[in-house]
């Protein structure tokens, strides 16, 4: 057990963690671009300095570990004024359209300049200026909008193993993009999108059909219907449809998606969905109403099994389904009908 | 999976066999990429190069369903070396002189000729798996899909127990899930054999507690596994199909034969969210809720038991496959005191001790890993901690088999089958998604350069492709991925359906596993008139 | 090995063969077969002289004459008068203007004022041996200190005697060494790292660049001895491409150390094995932070990262690492042998030894020096340096290049140490002095160093990235005439925040020289912006070009003026329109009468 003195308070706290981790972890709030706890400190953003007595400048709480005697103080003055100077400069580089930015509502930027009361035209001069990439299926990369907080790249790199997207050029003129910047349709991206999930602004966004501002849509945390492993992830919904989709941290995906887990949702209210009972009738297979259709299968059901047996009927479940719903069919088939002839397609 | 996905970046070794984990898992394939780069070893066996394969210290690029051979050449090393873990096998194993018989048949040099691995390569693996302390196996359908898929799994545990990889964090022998719930199906009775919990329906005492719980006389025989309801359909044994969320028209072996089977059918019910290949048979067409529509629980590869939760409401007037059932069961007269899904949950924890603790309140945040007894049971991170469940583990010594088709003249490639990244299984959902429509809109058959020139087949031309069960045309994709007497196609594509040509006929003694990742085709160019 | 009648050393560093030394080595080894003397006189490339201003320069021994300026045709002279008829060439001899008018006529080397102010340790053997011949190396004692310390010294001796020097880091940060190494020995780790830094970039710095040039060996032996000491075997030398002399020669002195069993598997028989690696930098200035130095060694793009963990503890592929520059390298050698009393007996307190300095801008001396610690700045830039050129009156020195300060006439008898240096808002850095006088305008010389660092920055952390670029333009604006008063606050402020906030040093030092220009010169700033002129005359915004009545009405000027701004006739006085000039300075350099001025 050390002992910190965090805003004035002595604190214990097991080593070894980061000052920020203290700080988190006494429920203090330090603001962050590049920090992530899935990936190796970075120390890029520089919002999260503190002042630590006895330090030569301030300290990048990401990056800096906590010691025992240490005595952090996270909001003075100076560190209140780096911060807001680091937003300016943000500002300085980044288009002023959170009115029309789909990020608005969870932009950190946004959240950010207002806590801090940012002067947003604080510099004027050169902008970084360059042309948005649309050439991905599932997301576009507008560097305009880029604090180069190197998170995708980062993602892309120690999470996902991809090592799609780098920086290139440097100083001023540094942006995100992938190799020989060709467009990322031409780069080895699996479309992954974890890139998209972790960024904070509007820079890596979804081409999503839907608009919507975030404080309209709700979230409901579900698992992924695709393959095995089970990702979580959260629904975003507005007005009955699944406008997006986000990952969630904490579980065994470590906050990862696939591009069918993070992108392929529009199925959902696809046209194509099947609306209504259908029988078939005359050879054709014809709306009817569910009771219609239910009584048709009930009776089918019982007259099957009590002229050939229960033998003769066979079901197979759904590894698509819950399991409260291979459940019941089981049930269905071995308490209801009376057979074992019970299978899915588990081997396919 | 003996053992759990977040252990997997802290592995040291991975042993990846008869899966193409970046494609088809593919966020545990970025957690086995993450433990590379901590360090970890990588041993990569698969008939085609994959991405996964860049990144091994041992590639073994072996020949369809040879697994066996393989592994026992692995296994004969391990054994003659000293290599194996012996406390781990004289404590926990039993059987093990047995299974020395057979392995030391497989000298590298024997298996090498079998499965067209070099000698020493399996002897690199060998000791690089023999002598990592957190050696973990990750399989899926490559093992799994042979005529002799229980041998594959057998053999693979054999390899496991030998070394003492079994029963410990961090290690373990984990089958890859293919798709969402494929697990949970399986748990919740979804098999010929099984009532929920895998307990068997020939055992009388089980009977019993089922007779009890649903207050129902239940059958003792055994069912009928899929590939013989399709064979009993055919020939008029079956005479009603109930099918919930299945496509069988794309996703099982020889479509042809499929086809005949469901026409000859008394009555096929169908319960999906879209029209498929095998709604188009039916005659009745339920429409039901998607996952994001209901409320329930999916169980992912590593047992762990997850909410889904219902978004939106389903289309139309679409129901929950639950709630469909609650209906069919009340016209049947039965009992069916269902009013949401978590009063399901309740008896499927009386059901089976796996989930006997499992309730909707404790897996609100975070799923469990059953078996999870009892309410307090925090659920089991990993399988075999201190005896396996019979006990002491029994080696069970496989030889190799052949594959039921081997090539000849007429059919001289073995195609192999599999899946793609951007789609899903037989693309109900994925082709609707314009995105991965557009990025992957058509089927194809992988190639090698060789083979294209031997042929005369450039990149990208539309090929014949026959089996002895049916044939195709679809566009040839030249890679050197892959070896020149093997072809590769993903199943997806219904209008390019691999499974036209795959065997139906040659299925697992045990599993009744289809053999879809071997059989015999012939290629040819399409000539011009 | 046979005897030479005579020496002919000419120096091989690169300003002297930017200045055609290698043609003139050539000439003197054809004309020196040509007259049948190859078996008399040998002909050597040496390392860097040091005194570059007066390149290319050749020594001729025994006699020790110091020819400068040296031109091809003049080869012809030396070989026929002095090397044939024993005549030195008395009409080509470098005038030493610092000594007394009678001994002006530097017949001597070792008598030039120059040298015999200097004292040259790390220096040592640049521009004595030929660094392409190990042999010569050896004959100044070369390898010795590292027989020495591997078959009587243990690892923990030689930490000591590193810690006992008080040698510091030249290459800026002034950390000590032994310290240094003594992390690296003390963390565990069976792979360690020895790395050497020779990505210098400091605009005009370029010891580094000589001691590889002119004694690579001596970095060869320091890196083993390094690695002896702490544990490792291995070392990398990340030097810039732009750097092919200094290249060049360090491959072939590994090759030969190799050779020679001095690099290798069980050096000088015992159980020590040390290797060496180059690695070629591309030229950006911050692969000279250390930690960015350590990302592009392993491959990655060279942008800094956090620290900790130190190098020592996780460097280069994350393992226990030592970084040092090259001048820090090269002392060691001879702490080694003479011992950390002797070096520690010069220097200041807390600042031991000597330091290489590179002469440049406004003075009479370029080049090289080396000097003890504590030798006071009057000294080395009105003795050793010769003073300013043209009589005009000093100003100012920036040391420590884009990281350091400005420091003026007041301060110009403080002793030069590390610390010192620090308190006058400036730094030692690697030791680049930029000189300058009256002519130079400071704002536009704290614009020129922020341009380099904007340039250079890596883009990674915001303060750096964006707050130097708008500082930048603050300064842009002020040499235009567009400033306000506020932005000298704003300037201040952002200077504050970068220098605190900023990832790693050159962020946190790019600021200096506009805040030290600030605190020295403010009116400057201030007389820019409220008065709108440049005091110095050189921020052309707000010049005017003025033709005087000195006129003589030649009509230069208006043929050479390339937008036609200026009228007259013929023997009349001409005129600029101050509206239409463009300010290219064309007519006042074309003018004979110096008629043309700018106010």
């Amino acid at each position: 057990m050390a002992q910190v003195t965090l805003n004035g308070n002595t604190i214990h706290v097991d080593l070894p963690k980061t000052i920020l981790q203290v700080a988190e972890e006494a429920g203090l709030f330090v603001p962050t671009f590049c920090n992530d706890k899935r990936l190796v400190p970075n120390g890029a953003c520089r919002m999260c300095v503190v002042e630590v007595e006895g330090a030569r400048s301030l300290v990048a709480s990401c990056t800096t570990p906590a010691a025992d005697g240490m005595v952090i103080n996270t909001e003075t003055p100076a560190v209140i004024d780096a911060r807001k100077s680091v937003l300016e400069l943000i500002w300085a580089n980044h288009p002023n359209d959170c009115v029309v930015c789909d990020k608005a509502g969870q932009c950190k930027l946004q959240d950010y300049t207002y806590r801090y009361e940012v002067d947003i035209d604080a510099f004027k001069g050169a902008k970084r200026v360059s042309e948005v990439d649309q050439s991905n299926k599932f997301f576009y990369n507008d560097q305009n909008k880029c604090i180069l907080c190197g998170k995708c790249v980062r993602v892309c790199d120690e999470l996902q193993n991809t090592s799609a997207i780098g920086f290139s050029e440097r100083g001023f003129h540094t942006h995100i993009t992938h190799p020989f910047e060709e467009g990322m349709d031409k780069s080895v991206c699996v479309s992954c999108g974890n890139c998209v999930s972790v960024c904070p602004v509007g820079a890596l966004m979804p081409k999503s059909k839907e608009r919507f501002r975030n404080w309209e849509a709700k979230k409901v945390q579900t698992t992924c219907s695709y393959c095995g492993v089970g990702c979580q992830m959260n629904l975003i919904v507005k007005d009955n449809k699944v406008v997006d989709v986000e990952p969630v941290n904490d579980h065994s995906n470590m906050g990862l998606l696939c591009v069918k887990g993070k992108f392929g949702y529009s199925f959902i209210d696809h046209p194509d969905r099947l609306r209504k009972p259908m029988l078939k009738k005359h050879g054709v297979l014809t709306e009817v109403e569910w009771d219609e259709a239910l009584d048709f299968v009930a009776g089918k059901i019982k007259q099957t099994r009590d002229v050939y047996g229960a033998d003769t009927l066979a079901g197979l479940v759904s590894a698509r389904c819950t399991n409260e719903e291979n459940y019941l069919m089981q049930k269905l088939f071995r308490a209801g009908v009376g057979t074992n002839n019970l299978d899915h397609c588990a081997r396919l | 999976m003996t053992n759990s996905i977040p252990e997997i970046p802290k592995i040291d070794l991975a042993f990846v066999t008869g899966s193409n984990t970046t494609e088809n898992h593919p966020v545990i394939g970025a957690q086995i990429l993450q433990a590379v780069k901590n360090g970890a070893k990588l041993i990569v066996a698969d008939p085609r190069r994959i991405e996964l394969a860049r990144h091994a210290d041992v590639f073994l690029q072996l020949k369809p369903g040879t697994n066996v051979a393989l592994l026992n050449g692995m296994m004969n090393v391990i054994y003659n070396e000293g290599l194996y873990d012996a406390e781990f096998v004289e404590e926990r194993t039993t059987g093990l002189s047995d299974l020395i018989d057979v392995i030391q048949a497989y000298t590298p040099e024997k298996a090498s000729e079998i499965c067209g691995v070099d000698a020493d390569l399996i002897r690199k693996a060998a000791r690089l798996y023999a002598h990592a302390n957190r050696a973990s196996i990750f399989y899926a359908m490559g093992i799994t899909q042979h005529s002799t898929g229980t041998g594959h799994v057998m053999t693979v545990s054999n390899l496991a127990m030998m070394c003492g990889n079994l029963g410990k964090a961090h290690s373990g022998v984990n089958p890859l899930r293919g798709q969402n719930n494929v697990q949970g199906a399986c748990d919740m009775g979804g098999l010929p054999d099984d009532f929920p919990g895998y307990q068997k329906v020939t055992n009388p005492e089980v009977i019993q507690k089922f007779e009890s719980l649903w207050g129902a006389k239940l059958s003792y025989k055994r069912g009928m596994p899929l590939t013989k309801m399709m064979q009993a359909a055919h020939s008029g044994e079956i005479k009603l199909m109930y099918i919930m969320g299945e496509n069988p028209m794309v996703s099982d072996p020889d479509t042809n034969h499929i086809r005949e089977s469901l026409e000859h059918l008394d009555c096929l019910i169908v319960q999906d969210i879209f029209p498929t290949e095998t709604t188009a048979l039916a005659d009745v067409v339920l429409p039901v809720a998607c996952f994001a529509e209901k409320d329930g629980t999916f169980t992912n590869t590593e047992r762990r038991v997850q909410r889904v939760r219902k978004a939106v409401q389903a289309p139309g007037e679409a129901k929950a496959d639950w709630e469909v059932f609650v209906e069919i069961m009340k016209r049947l007269g039965m009992d069916a005191p269902y009013e949401k899904p978590e009063d399901v949950m309740k008896e499927i924890s009386k059901a089976t001790q796996l989930y006997g603790g499992i309730t909707y309140d404790r897996i609100e945040h975070k799923g469990l890993q059953w078996p999870c007894p009892t309410p307090e049971h925090p659920g089991t991170q990993y399988l075999h901690k201190d005896k396996f469940p019979r006990g002491k583990g029994l080696f069970v010594p496989v030889h190799h088999v052949d594959s039921a088709e081997l090539q000849d003249e007429a059919y001289p490639f073995i195609l192999t089958t599999g899946r793609i990244l951007y789609h899903y299984h037989t693309r109900t959902m994925t082709k609707r998604v314009e995105g991965l429509h557009a990025i992957a809109s058509e089927g194809f058959i992988e190639i090698s350069p060789n083979t294209a020139l031997k042929l005369g087949i450039e990149d990208g031309e539309l090929v014949k492709v026959a089996s002895r069960r049916g044939e195709l045309e679809v566009k040839a994709k030249v890679t050197d991925t892959i070896q020149d007497q093997v072809v590769f196609m993903p199943f997806h594509f219904a209008e390019t359906a691999a499974n036209i040509l795959t065997n139906a006929s040659a299925l697992d003694e045990i599993s009744s596993m289809p053999e879809l990742k071997v059989c015999a085709v012939s290629v040819e160019k399409i000539q011009t008139v | 090995m046979s005897l030479f009648r005579s020496h002919v050393l000419i120096c091989g560093g690169t300003g002297c063969t930017s200045s055609s030394s290698d043609k003139i080595e050539e000439r003197f080894k054809e004309l020196v077969a040509e007259q049948g003397l190859d078996q008399e006189v040998m002909v050597v490339r040496t390392g860097c002289f040091g005194l570059c201003e007066e390149g290319p320069i050749c020594i001729v021994h025994p006699e020790g004459s110091f020819y400068s300026r040296v031109k091809i045709e003049d080869v012809d002279t030396i070989v026929s008068e002095h090397l044939m008829k024993g005549r030195v060439v008395t009409s080509l001899l470098y005038r030493d203007k610092l000594a007394p008018p009678e001994h002006q006529l530097a017949t001597s080397f070792s008598e030039v004022t120059f040298y015999k102010m200097q004292h040259r340790v790390a220096l040592k053997n640049c521009g004595v041996i030929n660094p392409e011949v190990i042999e010569e190396y050896i004959a100044y004692d070369g390898y010795k200190a590292l027989g020495k310390v591997l078959t009587e010294m243990q690892p923990a001796d030689v930490l000591d005697a590193v810690k006992k020097s008080g040698l510091r880091g030249r290459g800026g940060g002034g950390f000590p060494t032994g310290i240094k190494w003594e992390f690296a020995a003390k963390t565990e780790g069976p792979i360690k790292y020895i790395g050497c830094n020779a990505d210098e970039g400091d605009p005009g710095a370029f010891m580094d660049r000589s001691i590889l040039e002119g004694d690579p060996h001596c970095l060869i032996e320091a890196m083993a001895i390094a690695g002896y000491a702490t544990g490792a075997e291995k070392g990398y030398v990340y030097i810039r491409a732009e750097y092919p002399i200094a290249v060049k020669r360090l491959k072939i002195a590994i090759e030969q150390a190799k050779e020679h069993g001095l690099l290798g598997r069980n050096i000088f028989g015992t159980d020590f094995s040390f290797d060496m690696e180059i690695r070629l930098g591309a030229g950006a200035f911050v692969c000279g932070e250390e930690t960015a130095l350590i990302a592009s060694i392993e491959g990655e793009r060279g942008m800094p990262r956090p620290k900790p963990p130190f190098p020592a503890h996780k460097g280069i592929f994350g393992k226990p690492t030592v970084i040092n520059n090259v001048e820090t390298f090269a002392n060691v050698p001879q702490i080694i042998l003479k011992g950390p009393e002797w070096y520690a007996s010069m220097g200041t307190e807390k600042s031991k030894g000597t330091k290489v300095f590179a002469l440049g801008g406004k003075i009479n001396n370029s080049g090289l020096i080396e000097i003890e610690m504590g030798t006071k700045l009057r000294h080395v830039i009105e003795d050793i340096g010769g003073g300013i050129p043209k009589g005009k009156k000093f100003k100012a020195v920036q040391t420590g290049g884009p990281s350091g300060g400005c420091i003026t006439a007041d301060h110009l008898d403080i002793p030069i140490d590390y610390d010192n240096l620090i308190s006058l808002g400036s730094m030692m850095g690697s030791g680049g002095m930029i000189v300058m006088d009256e002519d130079n305008c400071m704002v536009d010389i704290a614009r020129f160093f922020l341009d380099f660092t904007v340039d250079e920055s890596c883009g990674k952390c915001v303060p750096c990235r964006e707050g130097t670029r708008r500082m930048l333009e603050i300064l842009d604006r002020i040499t235009e005439g567009k400033g306000e008063m506020e932005d000298i606050d704003k300037l201040e402020r952002l200077a504050k925040n970068i220098k605190s906030s900023s990832l790693c040093g050159l962020g946190q030092t790019a600021p200096n020289p506009v805040l030290s220009t600030l605190r020295y010169f403010r009116t400057e700033y201030e007389a820019h912006i409220v008065g709108k002129t440049c005091p110095a005359g050189v921020c052309q915004a707000l010049l005017t070009y003025v033709i005087t009545d000195a006129c003589k009405g030649c009509t230069l000027c208006k043929k050479v003026c390339p937008v036609g701004c200026i009228t007259g006739e013929v023997k009349g006085l001409h005129h600029i329109d101050p509206d239409a000039c463009i300010k290219c300075g064309a007519c006042m350099s074309k003018c004979p009468f110096n008629a043309i001025i700018k106010k």
